[in-house]
């Protein structure tokens, strides 16, 4: 019975979408290309997504990888909340680093978030099994099972993660987000299952970002990160991360 | 093992609780509202004809499925499920007099009417969403 | 050849029902600390991004750690056949149980969603060090339960022994467990040592002790029970031994680390430049908290003295914190080291020392759990017969009629 109900509604939406295409084809075309790359049976392990960052081209000073960030997710900026917490108790999903060497004094810019390890530090130490990897890679918080016990902030390398400090009340509905639990870049995971690209990627105007399969040897980012020389940050720590950089 | 196995105790309690709550305060509600039951069942302009399920099985088992399919969403990253919590928002979200769209937790709203009737409290907005994305809010 | 016999304590005095109103307050007051950063959120704590643990953990730690520490003086008894002791043995692992309970109060409470804590029993992963401290902490409270039991029935007596040997064994279990919490934290410049576990063993040693001296020795003056001066010579050496032995391996630790070149900066920042943390380090935890209870306890000025022993035993409690905050809070004021031989900088306290002023709540919050741990000790010496009516040398030497 339930199944009738269902199909009716998915009927429903079809003709929905008809009607739209006559109205406004361009927004239709979208909806059934991004129709087309959902993957129905979910994230596949024969995926692992990654990004690399070509630091040569990330330019100092400019932001607009974690703007693009914060309006996607609804954090900093791109929330009217977390105005009681002070500037270190604020969620901090990406953040550009600026590294100076103490010898030769050459600096660079580069975008620091969640490095997705293949073997993250954050996941072996949760005690509920919240802090957990998807099998393309892609290392998330469930926040249903979080008890903000804080033990991944203290195990991750890269101080990627944040804690919620106060009530919020203006989050997005792609990224759920609350008092008392953790969170961390999730390589925007639901842009990423309809096929498109993380916001940061997207908005990087010096084109220093790049996304895509590290394990499919066609994909771009496969055959830039076979041409070019890249290191993963702690690579010492032998927590293999999905995000790459060059020219550090 | 020992952690499924009180997981499942767990569900299984919860599930036993939540089924005699909800059938009777669901007995309760539809005997005593009457009319006012048009308003708690009321979907916004935006929704289609119905909803992802019957409504009567929606009213009494919507938990179910909403936790099925957070996991498989969260987890497994299957983005095409029934039971989406941004679909009952977008669906069942209502507009005040100035066309402002009202928070679903809010006060005599869909979700907190029935949950305030029935004392259940749930959780849920503590982290999602109560209106879609790109509306105008009402002031709190 | 005396028998030993067991008493509750009186517990009707002004005194008792003074210190119970005077603890009850101060559960009072971590209780509103509680539910006001519950409310809140822990915007209004001193923790941010950096400094994730504050000083709940800190008292959660010192009371998890003193309480395995605790049972030693039972575990000596029916482990190593120390006979002097066996009369100790219930108020010690009595002492073992409620420090252990305060601790875990204030860990709990300190969640960011403590309403949900009961996730941390129907989910579980078992690759998480804090996970195994779960099941740690919990088969600590029903071994230690199943060894005062076997005190208690004398029909049980026989098994004394082997429950003795049982939780003696699971505590060594737990303190490896909770010393790891920070030793298998690789990214962390302070922590990613193996010393960890053995050292916070050897703290819950010296830390455990102090308590169980304190409360011991203030039950027998307030009850106007006696304790052989042999015991307390007893008791004072062995104490003398714990506190030199922490001492010891916050040595190694701090030369092994000082070895390693790339643990250079962590060291100077304890040892020299840090600030509070090298205060607390030299001032409290090395001078107060080891150099001067060790004078306390060995010169001949003041040895077997009981007031000094409650001096030195206060001062091992007042070094322990410190040397607890040292590790927690020390530990994550040091900047993460993401880009070695590189200066870094960004708008989220890249490569500066992050700061943590611990709020008023959370030192209630703390000082809460160690309220619960000495009042339900408190009530528990009052409800069961914990307590050996006498200690004097007659009934300390040559005791029969107490469990192996």
């Amino acid at each position: 019975m339930s199944q009738d109900h269902n199909k009716s509604r998915r009927h429903f939406l079809g003709q929905a979408a008809a009607t739209t295409a006559v109205i406004a084809p361009g927004i239709t075309l979208m909806t059934i290309a991004q129709a087309n790359q959902d993957q129905p049976h979910g994230a596949s392990s024969s995926k692992r997504w990654g990004m690399l960052v070509d630091t040569n081209k990330c330019t100092d000073g400019c932001t607009d990888c974690v703007s693009a960030c914060q309006q996607e997710n609804g954090w900093g900026d791109g929330s009217s909340d977390e105005s009681l917490s002070n500037p270190q108790q604020k969620a901090q999903w990406i953040r550009t680093v600026t590294i100076r060497d103490k010898q030769t004094g050459h600096t660079n810019q580069l975008p620091m978030m969640c490095q997705h390890c293949e073997s993250p530090a954050c996941v072996d130490v949760c005690p509920t099994g919240a802090s957990m990897k998807r099998v393309d890679g892609i290392v998330l918080v469930d926040k249903h099972i979080c008890i903000g016990c804080r033990y991944c902030m203290m195990a991750c390398p890269y101080k990627a993660r944040s804690f919620v400090h106060e009530s919020l009340h203006d989050q997005k509905s792609n990224s759920p987000r609350g008092k008392g639990t953790v969170e961390a870049c999730t390589m925007c995971v639901h842009r990423v299952d309809h096929g498109d690209q993380p916001a940061c990627v997207e908005k990087c105007s010096s084109g220093a970002m790049m996304f895509g399969d590290l394990n499919d040897p066609n994909s771009d980012i496969s055959k830039k990160l076979a041409e070019v020389d890249s290191t993963q940050i702690r690579a010492d720590l032998g927590l293999n991360p999905s995000i790459r950089y060059s020219g550090i | 093992m020992l952690s499924q196995m009180l997981k499942q105790i767990s569900r299984q309690r919860v599930t036993v609780v939540a089924l005699v709550l909800g059938s009777l305060m669901g007995y309760a509600s539809i005997a005593q509202s009457g009319d006012r039951d048009g308003v708690r069942s009321s979907i916004s302009p935006n929704a289609g004809d119905s909803c992802v399920r019957e409504t009567s099985w929606m009213r009494r088992n919507h938990m179910e499925l909403l936790q099925h399919d957070r996991d498989r969403t969260l987890r497994q990253g299957i983005r095409s499920v029934d039971g989406s919590i941004k679909g009952c928002v977008e669906c069942h979200v209502q507009q005040d007099d100035h066309g402002n769209t009202v928070a679903i937790n809010a006060e005599n709203q869909f979700c907190s009417s029935c949950h305030a009737f029935t004392s259940v409290s749930i959780d849920c907005f503590e982290c999602h969403a109560t209106t879609p994305d790109s509306v105008k809010r009402a002031a709190k | 050849m005396k028998r030993v016999v067991y008493s509750g304590i009186e517990g009707r005095s002004l005194g008792y029902w003074g210190l119970m109103g005077a603890l009850g307050f101060f559960i009072l007051l971590a209780a509103g600390s509680f539910l006001y950063m519950e409310h809140s959120g822990h915007h209004v704590t001193g923790m941010n991004n950096q400094v994730v643990w504050g000083m709940p953990h800190v008292f959660a730690i010192f009371l998890i750690v003193a309480a395995s520490g605790a049972l030693n003086v039972a575990s000596i008894s029916s482990v190593f056949n120390q006979k002097i002791y066996k009369p100790l043995a219930r108020m010690s692992a009595m002492l073992a149980l409620t420090l252990l309970a305060g601790g875990l109060v204030v860990l709990l409470l300190d969640l960011g969603r403590a309403d949900r804590m009961i996730t941390a029993v129907t989910n579980y992963n078992f690759k998480s060090i804090f996970a195994w401290n779960i099941i740690l902490y919990s088969g600590f409270f029903v071994i230690v339960l199943a060894y005062l039991w076997s005190m208690f029935d004398p029909k049980l007596h026989k098994h004394t022994r082997k429950a003795g040997t049982a939780a003696f064994i699971w505590r060594l279990v737990l303190t490896t467990g909770t010393g790891s919490i920070f030793g298998f934290l690789s990214a962390r410049q302070g922590y990613d040592a193996a010393i960890m576990a053995p050292m916070f063993i050897i703290m819950s040693f010296a830390f455990g002790k102090a308590i169980f001296m304190i409360l011991l020795i203030g039950t027998y003056r307030y009850t106007d029970r006696s304790i052989s001066a042999d015991l307390i010579e007893r008791l004072n050496n062995l104490f003398g031994v714990f506190v030199a032995a922490v001492l010891y391996f916050t040595v190694v630790f701090h030369l092994t680390n000082l070895y390693a070149a790339e643990h250079g900066d962590f060291e100077r920042f304890i040892l020299m430049d840090g600030g509070v943390y090298t205060f607390l380090f030299w001032v409290v935890q090395v001078l107060l908290g080891g150099v001067v209870p060790l004078v306390l306890i060995y010169h001949p000025a003041f040895r077997y003295n009981i007031r000094s022993l409650i001096a030195a035993s206060s001062l091992v409690i007042i070094g322990g914190i410190a040397h607890i905050y040292g590790i927690v809070v020390g530990g994550q004021a040091f900047p993460l080291v993401l880009f070695p031989g590189k200066e870094v900088s960004s708008s989220f306290n890249e490569g500066v020392v992050n700061s943590y002023s611990p709020s008023l709540p959370e030192i209630l919050l703390g000082l809460g759990g160690v309220a619960v741990a000495v009042a339900l000790f408190l009530f528990a010496i009052k409800m069961l017969r914990l307590v050996p009516e006498n200690l004097d040398a007659e009934h300390t030497e040559n005791v029969t009629e107490v469990p192996a």
